[in-house]
């Protein structure tokens, strides 16, 4: 549509659309008006009146997320009655908040704290009895701070709207109002599959991380275990925002380095491990259509989406593949292959993976996930965690030499790093199916249609005499609409790559707070790149996973690859 | 005889393509039949009306109407309308939950007394009011409250 309209904002005219929030057009102006409860892409609830604007000729303030523009129309953004309804806001709900911004994760990054600052609060003017809240602590994931929370229901909408799981909702009423998980039970119990979508989307300290630094720290400081890490695809793409860089800056080599001046004595790329899940979920996909096994066959390295079909689909688990996540198989051959090759007692191994995800803290500490009572991977940081623990050490990303990842697990294809974004698992996968069918190499790698930020992509690719439906989708809502349909008998799709986090990896629930979807798509941007300029682009011509193999495994879907590799999973009950 | 579970199906069988407006009648029916809704109860209306349960459970909340324990042996009944709110039911209404050592909603741990807060009995003429199993005990101040629940107490003890 057009920008039809007119209208005066602080004295100045800027165009509209017809149709559009006063918001948006305040935004696409680049004129600041702060909100709260207010959600890009989301129907506006009007809900926190942080976001009031003045309008000639009406009495009152009007909420700019959920106000239509009109022609005409004149509007004060900032006047001084505008600016006073906003500090009673927020005023109003500091005098139920605790004065923990010391001791917050969220202090500096907080947006109550910002606008506190902003709009100049600099007394308690409102001292109300404050609610008293336990912490949930429950979930291997997620902790849930209801003191920190100031009701602005963001963490709902997107558990609802984005993800389709409903895990928390508003409970109770006025000053008793809590957000949390049904019967007032802790998360771990609830249907809530650990994204951390909710984290990424809430202003204060309410929501964070379940971290485990404490635990990584001291493994570190022992002497008796041999601690490792690895680095998940999406990480080396993010980590740089932390530190004030441009988002999309790979800094793999110099995050290589930093980790080694952690004191971690070895450091893996998850994208060598996601190189061997393609061998064997491709592997799997042709098994399934050569023998008529069920199809179509989904994606499993995404731990919520996991959950979330345990929960919500147990009927549709058959078709989930029985590859573990790259996480997994990474730690599941560190502690075989690795041990063994270094003469290295597996149990004196202290694992540690650094994710942009908070569902991979939950998968680790799966009973599918240990081998013998130990488990293949032990402590999960987010990128998050990462950098803050390169803060408290004062390690500069800046001030290091770039290094290489360890062998033997060393070298990657470009297709492992692709699982940092949406569709890229299915990229790489179809790389290695068609060559596997076929005998021969894709004529072009790329594949356009399950590029990008799309929510559903869906696509038909021929892979020699057969035509293959392929879907991609994240975001679990995306995820339960197809689900849906195949329920209802669609059947010209294949297979399916599911992430949980819309965007994938790259907009995982561990990535850094604050951004947006331009940032987003830079990371995307960055991945691409690197599988534009480098020269090992499939993971079937992956010397060192063809070594891997050779040496260790034997072949895909084998003996050993059962045993290390893949897992099941079974009907999960949660309150729904 | 006829479990509480029975008495659900048999109310969600009567609103078979109930949709999400049918939840708070639904609820209601649940309550009345039950006396208060379980963890069951919210989890099948739930299921029934296909929403997450922690939707259903976050409307029940909403409303002070609904309970998610039993009924105690004594349910007490304490008037917060107006006329008793100008006569001093809210100190009325602490004092019982100090003595209880209960929120409204709740029931004692040893199941005795189940306390509820209602918006207007209709007996304004004898504010402030509450009602146990039924019976009006009228003018109350926090002693007298105090005293009359310690009875109904030593009443059980007894027997
Ligand atoms: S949530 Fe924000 S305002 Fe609240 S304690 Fe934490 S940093 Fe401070
Ligand atoms: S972690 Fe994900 S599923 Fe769990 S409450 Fe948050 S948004 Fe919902
Ligand atoms: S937990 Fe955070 S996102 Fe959710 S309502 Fe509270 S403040 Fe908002
Ligand atoms: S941001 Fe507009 S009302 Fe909350």
């Amino acid at each position: 549509m057009t920008m039809n309209l007119n209208i005066e904002v602080n004295g100045k005219t800027i165009q509209a659309k017809s149709g559009e929030t006063v918001l948006t057009a305040l935004r696409r102006a680049a004129i600041q008006v702060p909100t709260l409860c207010y959600m890009e892409d989301l129907l506006p609830t009007g809900a926190c009146r942080m976001c009031v604007v003045e309008v000639e000729g009406q009495r009152n303030l009007i909420p700019s997320c959920a106000y239509p523009v009109a022609d005409g129309m004149k509007i004060k953004t900032h006047s001084p009655r505008v600016i006073r309804a906003r500090k009673t806001v927020v005023e109003l709900l500091l005098a139920n908040h605790p004065d923990d911004c010391l001791y917050c994760v969220r202090n500096r990054n907080c947006e109550l704290q910002k606008l506190a600052e902003s709009l100049g609060v600099r007394e308690r003017r409102y001292t109300g009895e404050k609610s008293e809240h336990k912490i949930d602590s429950s979930s291997p994931s997620i902790v849930r701070d209801p003191a920190k929370c100031i009701l602005c229901g963001r963490c709902v909408r997107v558990c609802e709207e984005v993800q389709g799981v409903s895990a928390i909702d508003f409970t109770k009423r006025g000053s008793k109002t809590v957000v949390g998980p049904a019967f007032n039970e802790g998360l771990n119990v609830s249907s809530c599959i650990n994204c951390g979508q909710c984290v990424m989307v809430c202003p204060t300290g309410a929501l964070r991380e379940q971290s485990y630094l404490k635990e990584v720290i001291n493994a570190l400081k022992d002497p008796n275990k041999y601690v490792v890490v690895q680095h998940a695809p999406a990480v080396s793409v993010t980590l740089a925002e932390e530190f004030g860089l441009k988002p999309g800056t790979d800094v793999c080599g110099t995050m290589t380095a930093a980790l080694r001046s952690l004191g971690f004595k070895r450091v893996f790329d998850t994208s060598f491990t996601a190189d061997l899940t393609i061998m064997e979920e491709a592997s799997e996909l042709v098994h399934r259509i050569k023998n008529g096994g069920k199809l179509p066959m989904f994606t499993s390295c995404s731990p919520g989406w996991v959950k979330f079909v345990e929960e919500f689909y147990p009927d549709m688990l058959e078709h989930v593949s029985s590859c573990k996540s790259p996480q997994q198989m990474m730690g599941a051959i560190i502690k075989s292959y690795f041990a063994q090759k270094e003469g290295i007692e597996p149990g004196k191994i202290f694992s540690v993976s650094i994710m942009p995800c908070t569902a991979k803290k939950f998968e680790c500490q799966r009973p599918e996930m240990l081998d013998n009572g130990i488990p293949d991977v032990d402590a999960v940081l987010t990128t998050r965690e990462l950098a803050r623990i390169l803060r408290m050490r004062g390690i500069e990303l800046g001030a290091l030499a770039p290094e290489g990842a360890d062998t033997p697990f060393g070298e990657r294809s470009t297709a492992g790093k692709l699982f940092g974004a949406t569709g890229g698992v299915m990229e790489a996968a179809l790389r290695t199916a068609h060559f596997m069918i076929t005998g021969q190499e894709m004529d072009s790698m790329k594949i356009q249609a399950l590029r990008g930020l799309g929510g559903t992509k869906i696509s038909h690719v021929k892979v020699g005499p057969l035509e293959l439906g392929v879907a991609v989708v994240s975001g679990l809502l995306n995820a339960r609409k197809l689900l849906d349909d195949i329920r209802a008998g669609r059947k010209d799709i294949h297979f399916i790559e599911v992430m949980t986090c819309p965007g994938g990896c790259i907009a995982g629930g561990g990535q850094p707070l604050g951004t947006n979807l331009d940032a987003v798509r830079s990371r995307m941007q960055a991945l691409y790149k690197i599988d534009r300029e480098e020269p090992v682009r499939t993971s079937h011509t992956n010397k060192w996973i063809e070594r891997l193999y050779k040496e260790f495994l034997g072949e895909p879907l084998g003996h050993k690859s059962h045993e290390l590799l893949h897992t099941h999973y079974a009907k999960r009950e949660a309150v729904i | 005889m006829v479990s509480m579970n029975d008495n659900i199906d048999a109310i969600l069988s009567q609103h078979r393509d109930a949709k999400r407006d049918s939840l708070i009648p639904i609820l209601q029916e649940v309550q009345e039949s039950c006396g208060f809704l379980s963890r069951e109860a919210v989890l099948k209306v739930a299921k029934h009306l296909g929403l997450p349960a922690g939707k259903v459970y976050g409307v029940a909340t909403f409303y002070n109407q609904f309970r998610f324990q039993p009924q105690g042996k004594f349910h007490i009944q304490v008037c917060r309308g107006t006329a008793c709110h100008v006569k001093g039911s809210a100190a009325v209404l602490e004092s019982i939950k100090r003595t209880l050592n209960v929120e409204a909603g709740q029931t004692t741990r040893d199941g005795l007394f189940s306390l509820e807060v209602v918006a207007c009995i209709g007996a304004c003429g004898l504010a402030p009011v509450m009602c146990v199993n039924g019976e009006f005990h009228a003018q109350l101040s926090s002693d007298s409250a105090k005293d009359i629940i310690n009875n109904y107490k030593k009443q059980e003890v007894k027997s």
